[in-house]
């Protein structure tokens, strides 16, 4: 809270990131044929407030975006202009250009001025060039400023003073102004006498009520200028008879002392205008040589005070009788005049409070939060040894204790999710970005795509979210790059010219599944084979099944050489997308079907802290296997199982054939039994609907657990997600089923011994 | 007693500015969000100001200052409008709906504190 206007500002920058996802919304609803009316308002409204903040932080080049988008809008608004295709476009390149001078302006970095410049000459040429407006609206941005015509040089001194002719009109009282407030804000500029005409005056009993009657004439001496003058009845401009005369131009005439009328042109400022204005003047004539006399002393505020012929002399009187009581008596605006000083400087708690209560939310350092998800983790394995505890001395489940401790349960639980969901963000703010990328890819290659975006809502961990943009960035690039065929040729497949990349998160299993999925032409399968074959990764004349073949664009080293273009040929290739997603401890799957399109799927868990998971053992040792990934548990019986080959094992259910794999020899606990005939199996199912039955010695107990990483010590373990603390003490390793099932399926076949190196 | 003013804008940024600026000028200030609001909030208490912005969701700030012109007591609450537009149309449309005076964004907090003055009076002091 050390400065209120940095706090400010940096509140502006965050509503701008509001704003501007609300415009992103705004136009993909139009996008989509949305064309209600308050549609494009609320695109409107977004653009207009950002740029109404931005004026306040002198922010000129987003303001000048910001107006210019705006006024196309605007046209939009009032139908004078219609969202056609092409318009839409340069709308959504604006949002990203607008996106772009905020954040530079935030950052204080250099934009791109030729993207800017060109899409600003887009946006003009749209509207149809409005030239003279922009040039208007500069003059507007000058705050309060009301140009008008003037005579007289306005800066100069006056020596002369100003008459003032003002007549209400009754529309002045209707629009709630006051000529009392008028007359006072005007008495604040010099001095003045003021004359309230009451020629007009009807008798009482012709008096209508709210007709107005009164008119005022005002000698002001000031050494204002006609501007300022015509400024404070700017608001009543129109509305009321106003002459402005005399001044600098005017008639000089020296200043006379005439002390005589002193007190009562102080008085002027302060009470009430007509009876006293009325006192000292009688007459218009008189007023001449009032209010010539000496500045000096009536208005030590200022405006006045320096003209007088007396020089050295008028100071010293003026400066210790007449400053304090002046800065009151010049009425009108003493606190107006220092608050305002104040305004743009420092603030005190006066401000802190005004800026606390307008925040709906908290920041919070990302740290703290960090530091409660272990914490609760903690508290979670802490109650996990309690009850382990409990239950070993023999304590009846009936008790108070175990009922208490069960409620504790609950409550851990509840803690731990309200946890989470602080973490948890929808995933809406990164599919926006990749909207973003779809545009520029799109018109890096000059093709035409149209992004969906599904289950935007959909919540993940902020973390998560972060370190998805980089590889999901990549993936639709390559999507649009290399997924979708050219316009010919998506003609020539009698598809729509227009390109379709489908993004959508949605929550399965306990897990986060996002895919980017387009309608292209698919893998190309011989093509992907020879490249591989060529470079040397795969063997020549391997047989391998599509889905091996697809995910030869996982192995490191595997670049469509003859495919790289611009856009994604950046040297970072899948299976760097593959790696990220790992390491997050998600996994990637290819689905592709020639001529109807490439599907990615990216599994994610929803929470890198905690997991539900099955504790079993196998070959003596503790594993705890994600509870998302088994289907079901099953005891086995011999003549379920069918062996397809040496220490090759497929399980028959329900009238499909599911690899068979024994957990304990596959993490190399113990060799193979002879028999597995009452074996505990656990049917796994991968994202991609793959099953494989496990074989384990026993199941333990389901419970939740928390996860400890392994990849920091260790780096990647086939097969092994990760580590967890059991409730007695115990460590036990995390299963990774489905990274299990596929180094299995590389290894027992002898094939694609790479699959193992991009694991 | 300081001058009571009420500011409707639709804009954070905008509302804690006008906040701030209204703050140090001694005045009391109360916050609303759009024209529904301003109105809900005007309904427990009689500023001695208002001060709107016209851009706004719900209810814009013409349609504001009509319903707060249509209430007796508000014949002749001083009303500011707030806006970045200062097209002469547009001053006249908010004159029409009843507008004291107007305000261009972005606002110079000295001359905001001066306009209210000049509509509003010194505020008893």
């Amino acid at each position: 809270m050390s400065d209120p206007m940095a706090e400010i500002r940096a509140s502006f920058f965050i509503e701008c990131e509001e704003l501007l996802e609300a415009l992103q919304d705004g136009l993909a609803a139009m996008d989509g044929g949305d064309t209600d009316a308050e549609t494009i308002n609320i695109c409107f409204r977004a653009v207009h407030s950002m740029k109404g903040g931005a004026g306040a932080f002198g922010l000129e080049s987003l303001v000048r975006f910001a107006h210019r988008y705006e006024t196309v809008m605007d046209e939009i608004r009032a139908g004078r202009l219609a969202p056609d295709r092409d318009a839409m476009m340069l709308f959504f390149r604006a949002a990203d250009v607008l996106s772009d001078i905020v954040r530079t302006s935030r950052d204080g970095e250099h934009i791109d001025e030729a993207e800017v410049e060109s899409v600003l000459g887009q946006l003009e040429a749209l509207a149809g060039g409005a030239p003279e407006e922009e040039e208007e609206e500069v003059a507007d941005f000058q705050p309060m400023g009301l140009a008008i015509d003037l005579d007289g040089t306005p800066e100069l001194p006056a020596d002369a003073p100003w008459t003032i002719r003002f007549a209400p009109h009754a529309e002045l009282f209707r629009s709630g102004n006051e000529p009392q407030h008028l007359l006072r804000a005007l008495a604040a500029l010099g001095e003045a006498q003021i004359v309230c005409r009451q020629d007009d005056l009807p008798p009482l009993d012709e008096i209508e009520p709210e007709a107005p009657y009164l008119a005022w004439e005002i000698t002001l001496d000031t050494d204002k200028g006609e501007e300022e003058i015509r400024e404070i009845f700017d608001f009543v401009d129109g509305i009321c008879t106003l002459e402005v005369s005399g001044g600098p131009s005017g008639p000089a005439l020296p200043p006379l002392p005439d002390l005589s009328d002193l007190p009562g042109t102080i008085d002027d400022g302060e009470a009430p205008v007509v009876p006293q204005a009325e006192a000292p003047v009688p007459d218009g004539t008189a007023r001449r040589i009032t209010l010539s006399e000496p500045a000096g002393d009536t208005s030590g505020d200022g405006p006045g005070t320096p003209l007088p012929s007396a020089g050295g002399e008028a100071p010293e009187p003026a400066g210790p009788p007449a400053a304090p009581p002046t800065r009151s008596a010049a009425s009108a605006d003493p606190a107006g005049g220092s608050g305002a000083g104040g305004g743009a400087g420092n603030g005190e708690a006066r401000q802190s409070q005004a800026a606390a209560q307008t925040k709906p939310t908290v920041r919070v350092d990302l740290e703290r939060i960090d530091r409660l998800v272990n914490l609760v983790g903690e508290l979670v394995i802490n109650q996990a040894m309690l009850s382990q505890s409990v239950q070993e001395a023999g304590i009846p489940s009936n008790s108070p204790v175990s009922q208490g401790l069960e409620e504790f349960m609950q409550l851990t639980r509840d803690i731990q999710d309200s946890v989470m969901m602080i973490r948890a963000q929808p995933v809406k703010s990164l599919f926006q970005r990749m909207s973003r990328i779809v545009r520029e890819a799109s018109a890096a290659v000059d093709k035409r795509v149209r992004l969906k975006t599904e289950g935007e809502a959909t919540e993940v961990d902020k973390t998560v979210i972060e370190r998805l943009a980089d590889p999901l960035t990549h993936m639709i690039r390559n999507a649009v790059d290399h997924g979708l065929e050219s316009g010919e040729k998506r003609r020539a497949a009698g598809k729509s010219e227009e390109g379709v990349v489908t993004l959508t998160a949605a929550h399965r299993s306990g897990r986060v599944v996002i895919e980017v999925a387009d309608d292209g032409g698919g893998i190309n399968r011989p093509r992907v084979r020879q490249i591989a074959e060529e470079k040397g990764l795969i063997p020549e004349g391997l047989s391998m099944t599509d889905s091996e073949i697809d995910n030869l664009l996982f192995m490191p080293g595997f670049s469509t050489a003859s495919q790289i273009s611009d856009l994604s040929g950046r040297g970072v290739g899948m299976d760097v997308v593959r790696s990220s997603i790992q390491e997050l401890g998600g996994r990637i799957t290819i689905a592709s079907e020639p001529g109807v399109g490439t599907t990615f799927s990216i599994s994610l868990p929803l929470t890198l802290a905690v997991l539900d998971g099955m504790v079993v053992r196998a070959g003596g040792e503790t594993l705890v296997v994600p509870l998302g990934a088994i289907v079901e548990t099953l005891s086995l019986a011999d003549e379920e199982i069918r062996s397809i080959g040496p220490g090759r094992n497929v399980l028959h259910i329900r009238d499909t054939f599911v690899p068979l794999l024994d957990l304990a020899v596959e993490l190399d606990y113990r060799g193979p039994l002879e028999s597995y005939d009452g074996s505990v199996v656990l049917l796994i199912q991968q994202e991609d609907g793959a099953r494989a039955a496990l074989v384990v010695d026993s199941i333990e107990e389901q419970r939740q657990v928390v996860i400890k990483g392994l990849q920091d010590s260790y780096g990647h373990v086939p097969g092994i997600a990760a580590a967890t603390i059991l409730g007695d003490g115990q460590i036990a390793l995390i299963l990774d089923p489905v990274d299990l099932m596929s180094n299995v399926a590389g290894r027992s076949r002898g094939a694609v011994p790479s699959l193992d190196l991009a694991g | 007693m300081s001058l009571q003013i009420l500011a409707v804008d639709d804009s954070r940024t905008i509302r804690d500015m006008l906040k701030m600026a209204l703050t140090q000028a001694g005045f009391e200030t109360s916050l609303a969000e759009d024209g529904m609001h301003g109105l809900e909030v005007l309904d427990g208490m009689a500023p001695d100001a208002i001060i709107t912005d016209i851009n706004m969701p719900r209810m814009d700030g013409f349609g504001f200052i009509e319903a707060v012109r249509a209430q007796d007591k508000h014949r002749a609450t001083p009303i500011l409008v707030l806006t970045t537009e200062s097209a002469p149309e547009l001053k006249a449309r908010a004159r029409a709906a009843g507008a004291t005076g107007w305000i261009v964004k972005p606002f110079d907090p000295e001359k905001l504190v001066r306009a209210l003055r000049t509509v509003a009076g010194p505020g008893g002091a």
